[in-house]
């Protein structure tokens, strides 16, 4: 008796349903990760197929939606993984446009024209900012794939740098370069596109 | 001294430190250097401002449910519940 109980309060798995229920969500979680339409559709069917694979292991203790999210992530992690693969090392000092396309090239001076300016960042209140956001995501998406991977980790889940660098497989400083190039880049596509 | 005079007046290596420092402490002289750069660069003191808060943008993106506008075609759902129909009674 008891032991039925607890069974009737686990989450059941109803794969029928999955692509009514969960599919665009999953699709959107992706979208706002990698930027790439059709990775990002191979991701969600990819998903559902392991989730069919996996169901004995399903335990019930969470959500179907939350149980299917977590095996996305993780696929999502392995794109990075294959983004970072056999990436070389990054230096500051690279003469690279990522950077130099900001800064004067000896002394690392701001170009005049690349100067932060004042554009109304400051007041916008992150809970209410469905238009920035989107400019945002916008500017986020126009990273290259390699950035993107290493710059979203780093927000995704307030995992530590060196858990990050670990999963991804990369050296520190080559995690920092990234995020540099990351911050600069989108810093000056919000500051053009949001005014 | 050459190495903080470069400090001083390059830009690019503050933004740099800017974002380490975000996530974790700098040594002293990194620290130090940084400091001195942020007194005569306002530039600078305005990009640590818009960091942070681009920062902050992202984080709560990430971290709410995803956009409900963004949708996949039909046709493509249609094909996905067809293939798990069919991965359901191969087994």
């Amino acid at each position: 008796m008891d032991n039925k109980e607890i069974i009737a309060e686990r989450t059941q798995l109803k794969p029928q349903g999955w692509v009514n229920a969960h599919a665009d969500y999953l699709y959107a979680y992706t979208i706002t990760r990698v930027n790439n339409e059709e990775q990002a559709r191979d991701l969600v069917q990819e998903t559902f197929l392991a989730a069919l694979e996996g169901m004995h292991k399903f335990e019930g203790k969470s959500s179907e939606r939350t149980w299917l999210t977590a095996i996305l992530r993780n696929k999502i992690i392995d794109t990075y993984r294959k983004k970072t693969k056999g990436l070389k090392t990054l230096s500051i000092n690279d003469a690279y446009a990522g950077e130099t396309e900001f800064f004067w090239n000896e002394e690392g001076h701001w170009h005049q024209e690349h100067w932060p300016a004042h554009f109304g960042i400051d007041h916008i209140d992150p809970l209410a900012a469905k238009e920035f956001n989107h400019i945002l995501q916008k500017c986020m998406q126009k990273l290259p794939a390699l950035w993107l991977s290493v710059f979203t980790m780093k927000h995704m889940d307030d995992e530590t740098t060196d858990t990050v660098c670990a999963e991804l497989k990369i050296t520190a400083s080559n995690f920092w370069v990234i995020i540099h190039r990351a911050k600069l880049n989108m810093r000056a596509c919000l500051q053009k596109n949001w005014m | 001294m050459n190495k903080l005079t470069k400090i001083l007046y390059n830009c690019r290596k503050a933004t740099f430190m800017i974002e380490k420092r975000m996530v974790q402490p700098l040594s002293f002289q990194e620290n130090i250097e940084l400091r001195l750069h942020l007194v005569t660069c306002g530039v600078c003191r305005l990009y640590i401002k818009q960091s942070h808060k681009i920062d902050l943008m992202v984080k709560q993106i990430l971290k709410s449910p995803p956009p409900a506008n963004i949708r996949l075609d039909d046709d493509f759902k249609k094909e996905l519940k067809q293939r798990i129909e069919k991965e359901l009674n191969k087994s």
